[in-house]
């Protein structure tokens, strides 16, 4: 019965009388709705869950639709068990669904930089992927299971960076880094009992600090150089030397060209002159002056001026006027 | 009557709520992840409940404390000290830790802030003290007798000695990080730590020791870049001498095989002249008449003037034809017309 007062009057508004039982139903059906709802949950794809009685372990479940006890008597974890996860250092990729794929960017030019194991510096980055092997481990044995990963990842990869050297870590050791800094955060996240398994470690961008940098590529320049310079002279000698090979072969092969010549030449000349002479020793005398004569009767009607003297006259050559530009020429 | 049974009513559910009340402030649950301390007007009761699930206390005046079960991060600053090379670097270490005596615990530090200021006091200092009793080396290096590998080339062309080979370790890394780890661990087990892991997570060089570092690496680098281009230059002098000394090598050996091809060539043939030519006194002179007869033509052309006195053979006949010597009367008549001419 409510009782309102208003001025004078006094109303009296009966109340509906359900009794016992009527509270009794339609609390019922609140507590029953209530553990409809809470009673059931699904696990996606990528998931498995793990279930707390009263916030004790009591199992894990696959992906699918499941039943719980109701009203937060069973507590569901979910952990995406088949998504591998990333996580990188010294640089980072925006729109990454991990919390803790990335770090600040002053953080990042904090994780790159290393020393190697002589003395020398080097900035380093590299990505790590993994996945979450064990979800009771990951839950429960660690909190922040991601965030201990970040560190034993740092912590892993310089170890293994200061056992290089600078010159390993920047060009011909990233492998081996990468297969010992695996090997190493696998055993470490074995230790830890994380729950997770690394899959891959990778080196991304590995240099020299920037201050050094040019120093590097100067010796990579000067390297070029080297080359360069020893294939210039190479080339230089490639040039003239075959060409000169072949200017004195050519010169030997014109040398005996001479020598084919000169023999030839001479044993034709001696071959004439032996059957010349041959025939000369029959007739001597005869052939001598007729080859004289021969000879005249071609030579005479060359010349230009000829004087013939009286073998008697003497002292007439002053008189003569020679001067005009030819030597005179006694024949005998 | 209905009054009374209202009242009555009442009456139930006031003690329906109050006994729900009081079991429901009478159990609490433990999750996998923490353990719990009773505590009664503030003192601990009973043993620490590590085991999860439901449990009772005694309402209103037990109170739960709950503190975390799972391996806990302490995450150290970076923090600059020196070494014993007297090196500043900034040292950032982590180390993973558990609540193992929740009791001690609870009585010593109550929260895990104060655990944390506790970590950093402790770990702090002794790290402070591992990195100042050894060389920078032994913080970055770990494996004793890793043989680095090394660039053939630049190893060759390095003279200072120090490219692509290791510093050598004492001790090295781990051993510096357990030895952090084993005096912590003592000194926080009075607190109802367990100190499970000590790391190294970065080391830098202060900002004026990087300064030198990066001038000691430019200086290396440089030197090295220097060899090489001296290497280029030598290389190309060696392969200009040899050049040099191969085209030599070349044109004299053909100017000799040229000469000896020549001489023995004119060696024949002086032979096959001298045995044509000297084989008797009589082929001796002859040779000479031809030769000397082979000679005229060439020696005298029409620039010449010749003098001829009649005493010469040819214009003996000039004088007369009563010769005595008339051995080649037949021959005779032909230089006769040259002679004719030669009087125009």
């Amino acid at each position: 019965m409510i009782r309102i007062q208003i001025g004078k009057d006094v109303h009296e508004i009966p109340t509906p009388d359900f009794g016992g039982v009527g509270v009794a139903v339609i609390l019922g059906a609140i507590v029953l709705i209530g553990a409809v709802l809470t009673s059931f949950y699904t696990i996606q794809q990528d998931e498995q869950g793990v279930v707390l009685r009263f916030g004790k372990e009591i199992k894990t479940v696959d992906n699918g639709l499941h039943f719980r006890a109701p009203f937060w008597i069973d507590t569901v974890e979910k952990v995406a068990v088949k998504r591998q996860m990333k996580q990188e250092f010294g640089f980072g990729t925006t729109g990454g669904s991990n919390y803790s794929q990335m770090s600040s960017r002053t953080e990042q030019e904090e994780e790159k930089s290393m020393v190697t194991g002589d003395l020398n510096a080097a900035l380093v980055e590299w990505v790590i992927q993994y996945r979450i092997e064990n979800p009771s481990q990951y839950l429960f044995n660690v909190r922040n299971a991601d965030d201990t990963l970040r560190d034993a990842s740092e912590s892993v990869m310089r170890e293994v960076v200061g056992d290089r050297t600078v010159d390993e870590v920047i060009t011909f050791g990233r492998q081996d880094i990468e297969s010992e800094a695996k090997q190493k955060l696998s055993d470490l996240a074995k230790k830890f009992e994380m729950g997770i398994s690394i899959d891959q470690v990778q080196l991304k961008n590995v240099n020299p600090p920037q201050k050094v940098q040019s120093s590097f590529n100067e010796v990579n320049q000067a390297q070029q150089d080297r080359e360069k310079t020893i294939n210039v002279s190479l080339g230089e000698a490639n040039k003239v030397v075959p060409k000169a090979s072949g200017e004195a072969e050519q010169k030997i092969s014109e040398a005996e060209g001479y020598a084919l010549q000169r023999v030839n030449e001479a044993e034709g000349d001696a071959a004439k002159f032996n059957a010349l002479f041959t025939e000369y020793q029959k007739a001597p005398e005869v052939t001598k002056r007729r080859l004289y004569l021969e000879t005249m009767q071609k030579v005479m009607p060359q010349l230009g001026k000829k004087i013939i003297i009286d073998e008697g006259a003497t002292g007439i050559l002053p008189l003569l006027n020679l001067n005009e530009n030819a030597t005179p020429t006694l024949s005998k | 009557m209905s009054k009374v049974k209202q009242a009555s009513g009442c009456v139930v559910g006031v003690i329906v709520i109050a006994l729900a009340f009081v079991g429901w402030n009478s159990i609490y649950t433990v999750n996998e992840k923490e353990q719990v301390i009773i505590t009664q007007f503030g003192k601990p009761v009973g043993e620490p409940v590590t085991e999860a699930g439901l449990k009772f206390k005694t309402p209103f005046i037990q109170v739960v404390n709950r503190f975390e079960k799972r391996v806990l991060e302490w995450d150290g600053r970076a923090v600059e000290m020196p070494t014993k090379d007297k090196t500043y670097i900034a040292v950032d270490t982590f180390a993973r830790w558990q609540i193992v005596d929740s009791l001690k615990y609870f009585n010593r530090l109550r929260d895990e802030r104060s655990a944390q200021s506790r970590l950093d006091d402790i770990l702090g200092s002794e790290t402070r003290n591992t990195i100042a009793k050894h060389e920078l080396i032994e913080a970055i290096r770990t494996t004793k007798d890793r043989k680095p590998e090394q660039a053939e080339e630049l190893a060759e062309a390095d003279q200072s000695g120090t490219i692509g080979k290791l510093l050598p370790i004492r001790s090295g890394r781990t051993v510096l990080e357990s030895e952090i780890l084993e005096k912590s661990r003592q000194k926080l087990r009075e607190f109802g730590i367990e100190l499970l892991d000590v790391r190294f997570k970065r080391i830098h060089y202060n900002a004026s020791v990087q300064e030198r570092i990066f001038e000691r690496m430019i200086s290396e680098r440089q030197q090295i870049a220097e060899r090489f281009r001296s290497e280029g230059e030598g290389e190309a002098a060696k392969i200009l001498g040899n050049m040099e000394k191969e085209l030599l090598s070349i044109t004299s050996t053909a100017y000799k095989e040229v000469q000896e091809i020549e001489g023995a060539a004119d060696a024949k043939a002086t032979e096959i002249y001298a045995n044509a030519y000297n084989q008797s006194p009589e082929a001796v002179e002859f040779y000479e008449f031809i030769k000397m007869m082979e000679l005229y033509p060439e020696m005298l052309s029409s620039d010449t003037t010749v003098i001829l006195s009649t005493g010469s053979d040819l214009f003996k006949p000039l004088k007369g034809i009563d010769t005595p010597n008339s051995k080649p009367a037949k021959s005779q008549t032909r230089p006769a017309a040259p002679a004719l001419r030669v009087v125009e």
